[in-house]
């Protein structure tokens, strides 16, 4: 492999309250590529997805996760976060009493971002224009109330404000609407556009993909990747669904 | 797997209340508790007579009447050791200046002098059993409004007037800490707001107590006149001492016919004091009274403001917020009077207990069978930041009469660990995460508050969270 590569995890297991959930995980992504994760219901994607970002509900029973070049295995999840690790959350929280923009504002500061309030507010107000955000959600209290794709342009938001080196993007199952899909699309391309980011997407939808150039598909049934391929995997995917993939591990 | 970072702190830094000055000079009189030494208390502040039995009558049914048998231990306090009575070394000012200099830079780091500066339209002080500082700003003055210690006020133009009111919505006989103030009390504020006066800038008390083992019982008495509008602020704070310290104060309210009182205290008692305060406001017809109330300090704390709502359509509202920590066991709520008809009185209350700490939220309300047409609501919500740590709901609610709507809703919770893992995948530190959450879940109580007391607060939630990890 060569020397780019951003994430890597080998031999990854991990449980939740004793029970396994994800058996023996090799994945690599290289920096700036975009990579799809794809599974039925259940496959244990969106566990990945917080195993990678640290949740402590889950723990890590062998193998190990390197991100850019650190053994982060260990590593709190407001550390890997200010590594470069970014997470869009399925269903973001909320956080009564605790305005949108204080919010970011923390999150800025808590990676040493110093930004003049004025400054600071002229872009909050120019992100929320580019996703299509009334700003007086910036003064609402975090998720309070927000209907599910107002909650995507809050990710979106954060994800664009961060820049992080690697975005997963856990969308799975979560039933996005039409608005809420060309809010992530769109989130997407503007981090693409600015930072040239890496992205891992964990999806069942192949809309969301559509103006994207995927690099490479992951395929995950019952906690294990059972096959790995390049975009073309995907249509194949949409047609044939991951029966095969299930009746492989079955049989 | 998420690394842990434990922070053990024993004692939280509360360096900025924790200051104390040696108190040698000051005069103290011998502990314990005698006529003798009510006799004398009396005599040195050259009080009327009619105070002085009110004095000895109150200590007579404080040795008369038990300890109460219900709520956080007070086996603690000791009262043969609880000097009652300490002077400090200088009478009362209104030139800031003129006060003594530690008490001066005690008040300065507290930012009284500054508060009264930025925003207040007058400031009290007082220093231990008395007042060290009375100011009122001349516009108020000239608008009638009195604000003075209510000693000095014994003698003045309203002494009939207080002699009228003193001690009669929380009589000696309420319990034996009434009985305790009414016999030794000391300091404290009297407001006079006339007919129609509207104060657009609040009034401050700030009470401190500095001497070891010592007991504070101010009394606060104020009267808002009809048609008249009064925001009143109390804060309190005091140096930590490994002995016992007593609060008892007494607050007595009176809100005219349409009048209107806003009561906010945030209390920073240190954490070896006894906070046995008595709280007590009666609203005359559409008469309205807010309590804002913040317990933050304090060892053992039974504290719940009593709104008596005695005229037609009077209303009364409680905001609270207690937040109990190691060794703390805070007792807190209110008590509602619906005295007449159409009265409408709610109540939302928010509780933390962390480190082991005991937060117990009690309330009564009653509606008596002159009633009718009134409405509660009573809403309290519990945070518990730990497994050791303990949260209670006792509302008690007597009801004697028809067509009242009466309404509680309580919740207990925990820091959902979504909520921190959320947070901290963005790059907040765990600590910062929980303080995040916890100063949200305090964020309509502190709204409430002026914004100096706002910022104190969110301050000592930060304080009281350093540490709460591990």
């Amino acid at each position: 492999m060569t020397s780019n590569i951003l994430l890597a995890c080998h031999g990854l297991s991990a449980v939740v309250d004793e029970k396994p959930i994800l058996h023996e995980i090799d994945l690599e992504i290289p920096q700036g590529e975009v990579h799809v994760l794809m599974g039925p219901n259940g496959a244990g994607k969106s566990t990945f997805g917080h195993v990678l970002m640290g949740d402590p509900v889950y723990e890590v029973t062998a193998g190990d996760i390197s991100f850019d070049g650190e053994d982060v295995t260990e590593l709190a999840p407001d550390k890997r976060s200010r590594a470069g690790l970014f997470l869009s959350f399925q269903a973001p929280v909320e956080i009564p009493g605790v305005p949108l923009r204080s919010f970011l504002r923390a999150i800025m500061e808590g990676r040493g971002e110093k930004m003049k309030n004025k400054e600071f507010r002229k872009k909050l107000q120019a992100l929320a224009e580019t996703l299509d955000m009334d700003p007086a959600y910036l003064d609402r209290e975090l998720g309070v109330g927000f209907s599910g794709g107002e909650k995507k342009k809050v990710e979106m938001m954060q994800l664009l404000l961060l820049q992080p080196k690697l975005a997963i993007l856990d969308e799975t199952d979560s039933g996005l609407d039409v608005d809420a899909l060309s809010v992530v699309s769109r989130g997407m391309e503007l981090y693409r556009g600015t930072c040239d980011g890496t992205l891992l997407i964990i999806t069942h939808n192949t809309r969301i993909l559509e103006h994207l150039n995927v690099d490479r598909v992951h395929v995950m049934v019952q906690g294990r990747v059972v096959a790995e391929g390049s975009a073309d995997l995907i249509a194949e995917i949409d047609a044939n669904g991951f029966e095969r993939y299930e009746a492989q591990l079955d049989a | 797997m998420a690394e842990k970072k434990r922070t053990q702190v024993e004692d939280i830094d509360r360096s900025m209340y924790d200051f104390r000055y040696d108190d040698s000079d000051a005069e103290k009189l011998d502990a314990g508790l005698t006529p003798e030494i009510v006799r004398e208390i009396s005599e040195r502040k050259g009080e009327p007579e009619w105070m002085l039995e009110h004095r000895l009558k109150s200590l007579e049914i404080y040795n008369s009447i038990d300890m109460s048998d219900w709520g956080p231990s007070i086996d603690g306090l000791d009262m043969e050791n609880i000097v009652t009575y300490v002077k400090p070394n200088t009478d009362q000012k209104s030139d800031w200046e003129s006060v003594p200099d530690n008490i001066k830079d005690t008040f300065d780091r507290l930012g009284i002098p500054e508060a009264e500066r930025s925003y207040l339209a007058g400031v009290g002080a007082q220093y231990d059993s008395e007042l060290v500082y009375h100011s009122m700003q001349d516009a108020a003055a000239k608008m009638g409004i009195v604000y003075s210690g209510i000693e000095e006020a014994l003698h003045g133009e309203y002494a009939d007037l207080i002699r009228e009111k003193f001690m009669t919505l929380i009589p000696p006989t309420d319990h034996k800490f009434a009985a305790l103030h009414g016999a030794v009390w000391s300091g404290g504020s009297f407001v006079y707001v006339p007919k129609g006066v509207k104060l657009d800038y609040p009034l401050q008390s700030y009470f401190r107590l500095n001497a070891k083992g010592a007991g504070q019982f101010e009394h606060t008495l104020i009267i808002v006149e009809d048609d008249a509008d009064l925001h009143f602020i109390e804060g309190c704070s005091a140096p930590k001492y490994n002995v016992a310290n007593l609060h008892a104060g007494a607050v007595e309210l009176f809100v005219g016919k349409r009048a209107h009182l806003r009561y906010s205290t945030i209390e920073n008692w240190s954490k070896n004091m006894y906070n046995l305060n008595t709280k007590r406001c009666r609203c005359e017809e559409e008469g309205e009274i807010e309590w804002i109330s913040g317990s933050f300090g304090s060892h053992v704390g039974y504290l719940y403001p009593m709104s008596i709502l005695a005229g037609r359509r009077a209303k009364a509202s409680f905001t609270g917020i207690t937040f109990a920590g190691r060794g703390q066991n805070l007792d807190t709520g209110c008590k509602v009077v619906l005295g007449a008809p159409e009265t409408s009185a709610s109540v939302e209350t928010k509780g933390i207990s962390k480190d082991g700490g005991i937060q117990t939220f009690r309330s009564s309300v009653v509606a008596t069978p002159n009633a009718e047409g009134s409405r509660c609501t009573v809403s309290c919500q519990s945070l518990m930041l730990d497994n050791r740590s303990r949260s209670d709901t006792i509302p008690a609610m007597d009801i004697r009469c028809k067509n009242v709507n009466i309404g509680h809703e309580a919740t207990i919770g925990r820091i959902g660990d979504d909520k921190v893992f959320y947070l901290m995948s963005r790059g907040i530190s765990e600590e910062e995460a929980k303080t995040m959450i916890v100063n949200g879940f305090a964020e309509p109580i502190s709204k409430e508050l002026p914004l100096e007391y706002a910022v104190e607060m969110n301050n000592l939630i930060k304080l009281e969270m350093e540490g709460a990890i591990g």
